[in-house]
């Protein structure tokens, strides 16, 4: 099963880089939502896959009766849901600001901050 | 209001039973403090007379809280705060040793100067986007990552540092700012990311989160688990992070668009976490790793170096120069992590302290200057002496300090890491220390000739009054690295025993578990 | 997307959600819910009314500026964990109280202040966002 699910992760984390690789934002964008839910993936495999034993004490008993789920790495994707979600909704409200600003979303025009043609500095006085 | 609960069971083995001790809270004070403070000023938003003073009262604040964390730590160890009375490794631990109650009381001075600037940098309408509450999440992020003891949840305050350094970059939406922002963002979400993903292998391998946990079990998993891979992707992240070669691209690309108190907030702060991360993960987590990449680190430190000095050689912009300037910083913390010993990791924290301060205070200079002269360039900029010759003295000294000339306070960590490089045999290393720091003084030195020696035009004889509030936070900094240089020897133990806490982490590993713990 | 059935229908939806985000938030303990998902649904809530009556409605009906909500809800998370300072136990440590009101008993804990503060931290922040995404969509 593990196996699997490594293989979806990678098949996850190729998409996400490809999209990364773009130079227009809204295609990085997407690549940024793709590659939190790669990573939410691997952390879950990470953790062991167990189907159908949810890590309960049942009344009475002090301990596990047997091998159940792993609760964390479900601890831990919760919270990097809500890391990548919000920083998600940053980033596409900065795109889209850098759209109606810069009048483009091809990275490779946007060179207001690092402007092409700089001067170099004076030699002497 | 007690607890009531009656235990089944004895629970002795999964939760702390006993009281927490005062000095037990110093530990998670800094970060409920800055996110208490935080939360007010968001609440206070329409109050914009009120928030600076509340700010830097939460800030002053915030550097004694620091300030008796690391004479607690001086005197006692380093001390543990667990989370919700769960016994680590089932619970998040807060662990502070030297290492951490350092950078943290040097963090927080830094933003307390930065506070005070911001007095007269950041009008109502920075203040209306919410300045100050974002500075507070900031310093909240910045001291939970200097003091957890989980790797997850130093994750976790990677991104609350990160989310509001993204407020406080945009912070007037300018378009410049906005450009900028844009590739900061970008590069530092794959940045974490990439943290976060190799969190979730270090998971998978060890089954534990918490630092001490796995600085013991990381002995018997050498053998048989992939522990170089993992080591390898944190430096990488780290690396990021912190703006070292081959990724350092988006620190020049962004550091010169803000507000200059916003520029030199970073620039004390934010790589500096990264490189703390990557002392606390390879020096202290992974020293056999460390060890085998150490000529990867040495090299990468060694280009980080040249190509951040080279690069501020090539620009006119004062602030561009400064994000250049920080860069080549990184490169000598990086080759002092990967010389290691006690010269080479004291270095890298004494080198990575006094680069806060400096480089802070240099921002702050150039935010004065870029106001005194009107430009943002070397080659318009002139005749800053005339205008104020104090100033022109205070920036003269952080010039030196920058270019580790004596008696200012980047002279030590130069002299530790160039004797720690030729200790080990690294001369290439050596060279290349001593070429940075030389080329740096060609650059600050021609900085200071343009923008204050050379007779301006029209400013002649025109001398220039300046606020406390804009002269006082620089002349804090520069006579703090005057004074570090003079007397070094107080800090100089500190970080020694930092080093050492970090090469020998017993004492840390019995502050998490105090009878040695079930593996 | 105006139409009179979505702008009559919107404010019964709007109430439904907010009521549903509220009740999610308060069996989050034991089960499924919680504060994150409860200020979620609510937000959509605010989104539909939003979307139906025009931004400014939403900002009147909602009072509070969506951030000064989000800056009370991590006060309140705050304040949450600083309580076991007084109780002298570790920090964030779940405390229970059951008052009793009209003779029935009610738990209340500071876990559940810390999931209201959640709650209100989400609405505020993202409900900021999706405000000002509908604002520039508008015009």
């Amino acid at each position: 099963m593990e196996a699997w699910f490594s293989l979806l992760v990678g098949i996850f984390f190729a998409v996400a880089v490809y999209l990364l690789l773009s130079k227009f934002i809204i295609r990085v964008l997407l690549g940024v939502a793709v590659l939190g839910n790669a990573v939410n993936l691997l952390i879950f495999t990470g953790g062991r896959l167990t189907r159908e034993v949810p890590p309960v004490i049942t009344g009475g008993a002090d301990v596990l009766a047997g091998p159940a789920a792993n609760p964390l790495p479900q601890a831990l994707i919760l919270t990097a849901i809500v890391i990548s979600f919000s920083f998600f909704a940053f980033l596409l409200v900065l795109a889209w600001r850098a759209y109606d600003d810069l009048a483009t979303d091809n990275t490779d025009e946007m060179r207001v901050a690092e402007p092409v043609n700089e001067p170099a500095p004076p030699l002497g006085y | 209001m007690a607890a009531s609960f009656s235990p089944p069971a004895d629970l002795s083995a999964a939760l702390v039973l006993a009281s927490p001790t005062m000095a037990e809270w110093l530990v998670i004070l800094p970060v409920a403090w800055c996110l208490g403070v935080g939360a007010l000023l968001v609440m206070l938003r329409r109050s914009l007379g009120l928030q600076p003073g509340i700010a830097i009262a939460g800030l002053a604040g915030l550097v004694l809280i620091d300030g008796l964390l690391l004479t607690h730590v001086a005197a006692n160890g380093p001390a543990t705060m667990v989370m919700g009375r769960w016994l680590p490794p089932f619970g998040i631990a807060f662990t502070v040793d030297m290492t951490g109650a350092l950078f943290a009381l040097v963090a927080a001075t830094v933003a307390l100067a930065a506070g005070i600037f911001s007095l007269v940098d950041i009008n109502d309408s920075g203040r209306r986007y919410g300045f100050y509450p974002l500075l507070m999440v900031l310093m909240a992020g910045v001291s939970g990552a200097f003091l957890t003891g989980d790797i997850f949840n130093l994750y976790v305050w990677f991104e609350v540092l990160l989310i509001s350094s993204f407020g406080l970059l945009v912070l007037g939406s300018e378009r410049e700012q906005i450009d900028g922002t844009v590739k900061y963002g970008f590069l530092n979400l794959v940045a974490t990311t990439l943290f976060l993903v190799t969190t979730g292998y270090l998971y998978a391998v060890f089954g534990t989160l918490n630092m001490a946990d796995i600085a013991r079990k990381a002995e018997n998993l050498r053998d048989s688990a992939p522990l170089m891979t993992l080591v390898g992707l944190y430096v990488l992240a780290f690396a990021m992070k912190a703006a070292a070669f081959p990724v350092n691209f988006w620190l020049p690309a962004s550091y010169h668009t803000p507000r200059v108190v916003v520029s030199a907030l970073f620039a004390g702060l934010l790589t500096k976490v990264g490189i703390y991360a990557l002392i606390r993960v390879t020096v202290m987590l992974f020293p056999v790793e460390r060890e085998e990449l150490s000529f990867v680190l040495a090299l990468a430190g060694a280009v980080t170096m040249l190509v951040g000095v080279f690069g501020a050689l090539a620009q006119t912009d004062f602030r561009r120069i400064l994000g250049y300037l920080i860069v080549s910083g990184i490169g000598s913390i990086i080759a002092g992590i990967a010389i290691g010993g006690p010269g080479g990791t004291g270095g890298a924290i004494f080198y990575a302290l006094h680069s806060m301060l400096v480089m802070t205070g240099l921002y702050f200079a150039s935010g004065i200057a870029i106001r005194l002269g009107a430009s943002t360039s070397i080659a318009t900029l002139a005749g800053l002496y005339r205008r104020h010759a104090g100033f022109a003295a205070l920036t003269l000294m952080l010039c030196f300090a920058v270019s580790g000339l004596p008696p200012f306070s980047g002279f030590w960590p130069k002299v530790m890491l160039v004797k720690a490089a030729l200790d080990i045999g690294a001369w290439w290393l050596a060279a290349a220390l001593l070429l940075t720091g030389f080329l740096t003084m060609i650059v600050t030195g021609r900085l200071f000739l343009l923008a204050y020696w050379r007779e301006g035009a029209d400013t002649a004889g025109e001398t220039a009054p300046l606020s406390a509030a804009t002269l006082g936070p620089l002349a804090a900094l520069a006579l703090a690295a005057l004074l570090i240089g003079l007397y070094p020897e107080p800090l100089l133990a500190a970080i020694q025993s930092a080093a050492a806490g970090l090469a020998e982490p017993s004492a840390y590993l019995n502050s998490v578990f105090p009878a040695g713990g079930s593996q | 997307m105006r139409s009179v059935i979505f702008r009559t229908v919107a404010p019964f939806l709007t109430g439904l959600m907010v009521l549903f985000s509220i009740f999610v938030l308060l069996r989050g303990h034991n089960a499924p819910g919680g504060g994150f998902i409860g200020g979620l649904i609510a937000v959509s809530a605010l989104a539909i009314y939003g979307i139906a009556h025009g931004v400014e409605t939403v900002r009147r009906a909602i009072f509070f500026h969506p951030m000064a909500i989000a800056g009370a809800g991590l006060f309140a998370a705050t304040i949450a964990g600083l309580v076991s300072l007084v109780a002298r136990v570790p920090f964030m440590t779940g405390l229970w109280i059951y008052p009793s009101v009209l003779g029935t008993e009610i738990p209340l804990s500071t876990v559940m202040l810390f999931d209201t503060g959640v709650y209100l931290v989400v609405i505020g922040a993202i409900g900021s966002v999706a405000l000002s995404l509908e604002e520039r969509g508008g015009s």
